[in-house]
Formats: structure tokens, C-alpha cells, sequence
């Protein structure tokens, strides 16, 4: 997933190997990670793919099914696995990971600390940030799931970086080990304030904290915490808005031929017909690209 | 986090850049430590000597000494004290039975005048015992509520005792400072909209980002900062002069992060498509007069006046550089508008900016100084990089130029991009990015394509009175970002 590795590094040298995991993409909102392998085959409603097919074509490209249908084969990035892995928690979403990131200033060759692991999906980004020197420790109390992102890693080619640990963090705190040495801890607990003084001991002089929480009242007494232990605690909430863009035609009156704006709920599916034709005049009406918002929002909030 | 310094990058050293984040960031000022460099707050001038050696993250406090004024580190536990004492107000969040009832604005309320307090200075009284005189001499403090106890001690604290915490030039603070006091310099992109471009755009170790930064240099900085000397930033560029990048300079690169840091002319990028780009300069440098999509026209008319808008940038940022060895200390706003001249509204949009963020460089260029100008970031990328860049293609791209066409350089660019390579294109404005999203896509240049707009909301979480800011930008513009595929058709199509 990550450059770290030159043979894996994209370029356009590079080709689909036996082995490789790549993100079938087929539609912006359905894709599906999948291991290569020689012999086997996907099914989905387009027919079915041999494996073998994919082989030595570069990443990016479109692949045919038996009955015509095509899939692209994308190469994973954290991003798209956010999308793809499965579900074993509630996850954080590109919103959310990019401004954690951020705030928690990660760097290359950063220490990082993790609770929950979840389904794993901050955690890609977070190795991604501190790779190739720094390290991710993640740590869930539960076995199980615990197991299940390790193989997820695993799969995806970053053990090297992120070590998975089976421990309460709200009940024992982290590991001593980790006293003074880590540079950001990020928390994604039910009750945060009581791994906050732990999660201070950790740190370095100056190191970062973020706190994760969906609920206000998590928040209001995540900071009652944080201000014995910390200063510059502050509280943000993120989203993302998300806009669909359609060919739109714009009636100059009177003809009312050709769709109205709104009437097609399709999204983002334009008539190829129209190749080039942005802006141009067509039948007295002109045509043009039109963004609107989508429906639905995440939000939640965070502090550091 | 010089090489020849490898000391430990949270703690300050002689020629590190900082950013000095006065009254609770009322005003943010970049500033570069050395033993001469001083910072004027109010009418009182400081020497940011005391500031060297010191961990980030120390808050100091202007206090008048028998030399005059000076910053004193005040120590974790007195600045936690303070904490403690307003933690002790939060404990016993009483609505109280105190209200406005009784206050009257008459301006009779202070019994200390100005001359009172000039005279206790002279005595030599601290920033906090004119505080504390102030309000035993108001008569309506009591009668206040604690909340706004409070607020009267913190802004008397501010007036009295400014205090100055020592922070960390990161992309985040560097990105969040320019946004509070020049977010046009940095084409009013937010730090939650800098951090989504860099996470759509897959920005690791190792990777090689082709940039067009008209954004003074903040995405080439962030960009590297992911990279962490390994990898390259490729900054590019349409005709001769490469957009200025001075932000680069604010962070604290050492050699290693530098020297990954390139600029090259599009031109070179793309030596096989020749035609392709004079077209595109000609457009840039004339006005448009060939029939042109409505939105595209405006932006076309707009870079005529950013080319030379972007000559006098980089004039300014060498006449800044000049200024360095002549004088003392330098804010960076007087510079750019003394020799900005014409780019000065383009850059101080905002009336409240004018005043609050500056950059102090320093003469004296210190060994340490010097070590970190060994290595420029932006030279011109070396013949065997742009080789191996057009035999692998790049990584990742981010575009920001809010005055070019996004479509004419995302058709221009994408192409030097690797199969399934990512990329993120910032602006302003929702409608280039629409046009655009259409365009690749009829053109089936690109899949997973989506425009987002980052939304952020900061909150004040204190006991009874948790709320939303009020005063905070709405707008943080917009995002284009998708994955290149690949196409049997020449890589290159008109």
C-alpha cells in the first residue's frame, strides 16, 4: 500500500503481479478489495473475472468480464481502503483522519499511540504518516478483534509499521514502556477521560493528544481531564459535504424540450453523447456543469 | 533540526524559525531566533533572546525589568497555577445570583487612572500587580458574574501582562496562522482543507507529488514535511518564473527536506507536447480573445493579471531575502506592501490582517543560520530526476491555483501522473472544479471522482457554557479529487 517498498511503488513500469491486493472499483460507492490470485475468479453482477486476465496489465486499468461488464483495478491507498475494509466497528472517515493527522502533527518517524484499533481504518493512515522510521502502536481490549486487525495489516502490507496490542487502555492505562516516548496518542473511547492521565505520561514535552468522541458530553468531560494534564485544548467539529455534478441544460424559455434541472436523481451519471459540448450552445439552451450537494453527512467531534 | 545541529527538535535553537502566538493568538507572528532579534508588543520592545533554548510549547510573559522590558519563562507549574486558580472558578459553576442589573456604563467604574498606573510601572510593579490593583480599585468588579470575572482579568492580563507561547511551525499552524491573519496569501485554504488534499492525494514517505502551488508555497511545505526527506515535491510551474514559495522557508526544514524539495517548468515535464503548451502560454499572457466556456474566460482574464501579480511576489520575496542582511528586524507585512505595490490588495483582502501576523528575519546569520540556507529548497530538478519522473510517471498530484484554468492544467498534467496514481485539485470557487469533475470524466480520464467541501466548526467546551466559536469562517473551500486510470489510447490526448 505504501511506497516504502520501490518494487510496489506505482509507476508505470508497474504491473499486476500474483499475490497483489488491488480495490475493484465499480462504481465510486461500490468497490471491493481482493487479493490476486492466479486460478481464481470474481463474481459480481457484471459476470465474472478470471484473476489470470489481470495479470501483468498496469494498476488503473479496465478489465473485462465473460459477459462484457468491466471493473477497474485500482491500487490500495489508505484512503480507499477506508472505504473497502470490513466493518467490525464504527469507523473514522477521510474527514475526520486527515484532520487528526494533522493536528496531532505526525511526521515521518514519528511514535504513535492508538486506542481503540477498531476496524483499523485511522490506523493505515497513521502508519502511512509515520513511515518509514516511526511506528504505530494500536491497542483494543478485544481479542478477537484485535486479531482481525493484524491480519487486516497484515494483508496490506504494513506490520512493519503498526503493532497491535490486546490491552484495556481505559482500565490499565498504556504500557510503562512508553513513558516519555511517544510523540501523539490518539483515543477513540467510550470514556476517554480516564486514559487521558495515562495517556499524558506518555507523551513527550510538547507531544500532542486528540481525543475522538461523537457525543458533546464525552467531549465536556474529556476537557474537565485534559485541563489538569494539558494545555491549548481545543474542541473542533468536522465534516465534509459532499457535491454531485450533472450536465444541466439551461432553457432560455418558451422550449421545453430536454430535462430540467432536478429531474434526473441519477448521480453523476452524464450522457456521453455530449463530449466536449460543456458550455457550448445547443438548442437555444445551454449547457453546463452543475454542482449540487449530496444528502447525507457524517459529523463528530474531536479535540486536541 | 539542522544536520549539523542534531539536537533535539523541541527545543529551540539559535536561527530556528518559530511561531510566537501572542495573547492567546490575538496576534501570530513567525519570527526567527537569534540573539539580536526582538519583537515589539504594544509600545514595549522584547529581545527574543530568552526564547533560545527553550522547549516549544513555553509560555512567557513580558515583565519591565530596570533594562526595560523583557520576556520571562514563566514556569509549567505558575502557568499551571494559573490554570488551577480559573479551574477553581470552574469547580462551583454557580449561574450566581450576580447580573447586569447594577452595571451602568458611565465610565466611572475604574478609580486608577492611566497616570496611577504609569506611576506604579515606574516603581517597578509587576503586569500582575497592576491587574490585581485594577480590579481592587473597580467598583463593579464584585458585582460581576464569575464568567465575566473571568473575562475582565484575562483581558486586563492581555493589556498588562501580554503573554507570548513559544510554538512549533508546522504545516497545521502555519497553515491555521496564515488563514486567520492572510488567508488570501494562501488562497483562503483552510488547515482542514490542506489536510484532506494531502490524504487524497496519498502524500507518504517515498512518494514523488507534482504540485502547482500558487498558494505561496503552504502545499509544497506540507507536502514535504509528509516526505520527511525522502521522495520529492516537484513544484511546477507554466512559463518562465516559478510561483513564489517563501512559506517554505517558515518551517523548520533541515538540508535533507530541502534538497527533496524541486521546482521544474511544466515545459520540461512534458518536452514531448510542445505545442500543447505554447498554446497554454499564450493564453496566459494575452487576453483571451478566442471564444472561451464562460467560466473559463474569467479565470484566463484573471492570470494575465496574476503572471505579473506573481513577478512581483518573487521580487518581494527577494527583497525580503535582501533585507535579511541589512536590517534588523523586518515585519513582513511593511515589506510586502512597500515593494508589493500592486500585489498588496491581492494579498490583504482582509481589513483585520494588516496588522497581526508577521515574519521577523534576522541578520547575523548565525553558523546555524547558515547551515540551513546551505540547502535551497526549490532548485531547478535535475535532468535524471525529470527523466525517471517521465519513464514512471508521479505519484500523487495537487493542484491549488486559484487563477488558472483547473481544467487546462488538470488535462495538461494528469498524464504525467502513474496509473491509479490520486490526485487532489484545491479551489476556491465551487464551479472550475464542477467543469472539471465533467471533463475527466467524459474524457474517462479518471474514476472515483468527487468534490468535497470541508466543514469545521471550533467549540468552546467549559463548564455551562460549551459553545460553538462565534466568529469563524464558513468557508474553506472546495476539493476535487479521483484516481487516474488507464486508458489503451496515447497518453496524451487533446
Amino acid at each position: 500500500m505504501l511506497p516504502i517498498d520501490p518494487a510496489k511503488k506505482n509507476s508505470f513500469q508497474r504491473k499486476i503481479c500474483d499475490g497483489d491486493l488491488v480495490i475493484v472499483y465499480e462504481r465510486h460507492d461500490v468497490m471491493k478489495s481482493v487479493k490476486v490470485c492466479d486460478g481464481s475468479e470474481l463474481q459480481n453482477r457484471f459476470g465474472i473475472f478470471k484473476h489470470s486476465d489481470w495479470i501483468g496489465k498496469p494498476f488503473g486499468s479496465k478489465v473485462l468480464s465473460n459477459k462484457g461488464g468491466f471493473v477497474y483495478l485500482l491500487a490500495p491507498t489508505p484512503e480507499l481502503w477506508t472505504l473497502v475494509l470490513s466493518h467490525r466497528t464504527q469507523i473514522l472517515y477521510i474527514a475526520d483522519i486527515s484532520f487528526v493527522i494533522s493536528y496531532l502533527e505526525i511526521i515521518p518517524g514519528c511514535m504513535v499511540l492508538e486506542s481503540g484499533t477498531g476496524s483499523g481504518s485511522l490506523t493505515t493512515s497513521l502508519a502511512r504518516a509515520v513511515a518509514p522510521s516511526g511506528h504505530v502502536y494500536t491497542f483494543d481490549f478485544h481479542e478477537q478483534r484485535a486479531a482481525s486487525a493484524r491480519e487486516d495489516f497484515e494483508r496490506i502490507g504494513l506490520s512493519s509499521l503498526v503493532t497491535v496490542g490486546i490491552r484495556d487502555i481505559q482500565g490499565e492505562g498504556f504500557p510503562d514502556e512508553f513513558c516519555g516516548a511517544v510523540d501523539s496518542v490518539f483515543l477513540d473511547l467510550p470514556q476517554p477521560w480516564l486514559a487521558i492521565p495515562s495517556a499524558g505520561k506518555m507523551l513527550k514535552q510538547d507531544g500532542i493528544l486528540c481525543s475522538f468522541s461523537p457525543c458533546i458530553e464525552q467531549v465536556q468531560r474529556s476537557c474537565e481531564s485534559l485541563r489538569a494534564h494539558f494545555t491549548d485544548i481545543r474542541t473542533f467539529e468536522v465534516l465534509l459535504r459532499t457535491y454531485e455534478v450533472r450536465e444541466g441544460r439551461m432553457n432560455c424559455g418558451g422550449d421545453n424540450e430536454g430535462a430540467s434541472p432536478g429531474s434526473r436523481p441519477s448521480k453523476r451519471r452524464l450522457p456521453s453523447s455530449s463530449e466536449g459540448s460543456n458550455g457550448k450552445e445547443t438548442k437555444g439552451g445551454s449547457v453546463m456543469a452543475m454542482a449540487r450537494p449530496c444528502g447525507r453527512h457524517n459529523f463528530d467531534w474531536s479535540e486536541t | 533540526m539542522s544536520e549539523s545541529n542534531p539536537q533535539n527538535p523541541r527545543i529551540t535553537w539559535e536561527g530556528c524559525s518559530v511561531l510566537l502566538d501572542i495573547n492567546d493568538g490575538d496576534r501570530l507572528v513567525f519570527a526567527r531566533l537569534s540573539p539580536s532579534s526582538t519583537i515589539k508588543i504594544g509600545n514595549k520592545k522584547c529581545c527574543l533572546s530568552p526564547l533560545i533554548g527553550c522547549p516549544f510549547g513555553s509560555l512567557f510573559q513580558v515583565e519591565t525589568g530596570p533594562k526595560g522590558p523583557y520576556l520571562l519563562r514563566l514556569s509549567a507549574t505558575a502557568a499551571a497555577e494559573s490554570d488551577h486558580l480559573k479551574e477553581k472558578d470552574d469547580s462551583q459553576p454557580t449561574e450566581g445570583t450576580n447580573d447586569n442589573r447594577s452595571l451602568i456604563d458611565n465610565n466611572k467604574a475604574q478609580s486608577l487612572s492611566g497616570e496611577d498606573i504609569d506611576a506604579m510601572r515606574r516603581e517597578g510593579a509587576t503586569g500582575d500587580q497592576i491587574i490585581e490593583a485594577l480590579i481592587a480599585n473597580s467598583s463593579t468588579f464584585d458585582k460581576k458574574t464569575l464568567f465575566s470575572q473571568e473575562k475582565y482579568r484575562l483581558r486586563k492580563q492581555k493589556k498588562y501582562a501580554p503573554r507570548v507561547l513559544l510554538r512549533r511551525p508546522f504545516a497545521r499552524s502555519i497553515c491555521e496562522a496564515y488563514f486567520k491573519k492572510h488567508p488570501a496569501r494562501i488562497g483562503f485554504m483552510r488547515v482542514d482543507a490542506l489536510s484532506l488534499l494531502l490524504s487524497l492525494a496519498d502524500v507518504s514517505a517515498y512518494s514523488d507529488v507534482l504540485v502547482v502551488d500558487m498558494v505561496g508555497g503552504v502545499i509544497t511545505g506540507a507536502v514535504a514535511e509528509r516526505l520527511g526527506g525522502t521522495g520529492h515535491v516537484c513544484n511546477t510551474y507554466f512559463g518562465v518564473t516559478p510561483y513564489p514559495m517563501d512559506i517554505v522557508r517558515i518551517f523548520n526544514f533541515n538540508d535533507q527536506i530541502c534538497g527533496r524539495i524541486v521546482q521544474t517548468p511544466v515545459a520540461d515535464l512534458c518536452s514531448n507536447q510542445e505545442n500543447k503548451i505554447e498554446h497554454f502560454i499564450s493564453h496566459e499572457n494575452t487576453s483571451s480573445l478566442e471564444t472561451q466556456p464562460d467560466a473559463d474566460e474569467r479565470s484566463l482574464s484573471t492570470t494575465c493579471i496574476l503572471s505579473d501579480d506573481a513577478i512581483l511576489e518573487v521580487q518581494s520575496v527577494q527583497e525580503e531575502i535582501s533585507n535579511d542582511s541589512l536590517v534588523k528586524s523586518v515585519s513582513v507585512s511593511e515589506t510586502f506592501i512597500s515593494s508589493g505595490n500592486g500585489t498588496s490588495d491581492h494579498m490583504d483582502v482582509d481589513p483585520c490582517s494588516t496588522k497581526s501576523l508577521d515574519v521577523i528575519h534576522e541578520e547575523n546569520a548565525s553558523p546555524v543560520l547558515k547551515t540551513c540556507k546551505s540547502v535551497k529548497p526549490g532548485r531547478q530538478a535535475s535532468p535524471e530526476a525529470i527523466k525517471l519522473w517521465k519513464e514512471n510517471g508521479f505519484t500523487s498530484l495537487i493542484i491549488a491555483a486559484p487563477d488558472l484554468d483547473t481544467w487546462k492544467i488538470v488535462e495538461e498534467l494528469l498524464p504525467l501522473l502513474s496509473y491509479s496514481a490520486p490526485f487532489a485539485i484545491y479551489h476556491q470557487y465551487l464551479q472550475p472544479l464542477a467543469t472539471c469533475l465533467h471533463n475527466l470524466q467524459t474524457a474517462k480520464m479518471a474514476v472515483g471522482l468527487q468534490i468535497s467541501e470541508p466543514w469545521l466548526r471550533e467549540y468552546q467546551v467549559l463548564p455551562c457554557r460549551t459553545h460553538p466559536f462565534m466568529q469563524m469562517s464558513a468557508f474553506g473551500g472546495y476539493i476535487l479529487s479521483g484516481v487516474r486510470i488507464c486508458s489503451n489510447k496515447p497518453s496524451h490526448q487533446s
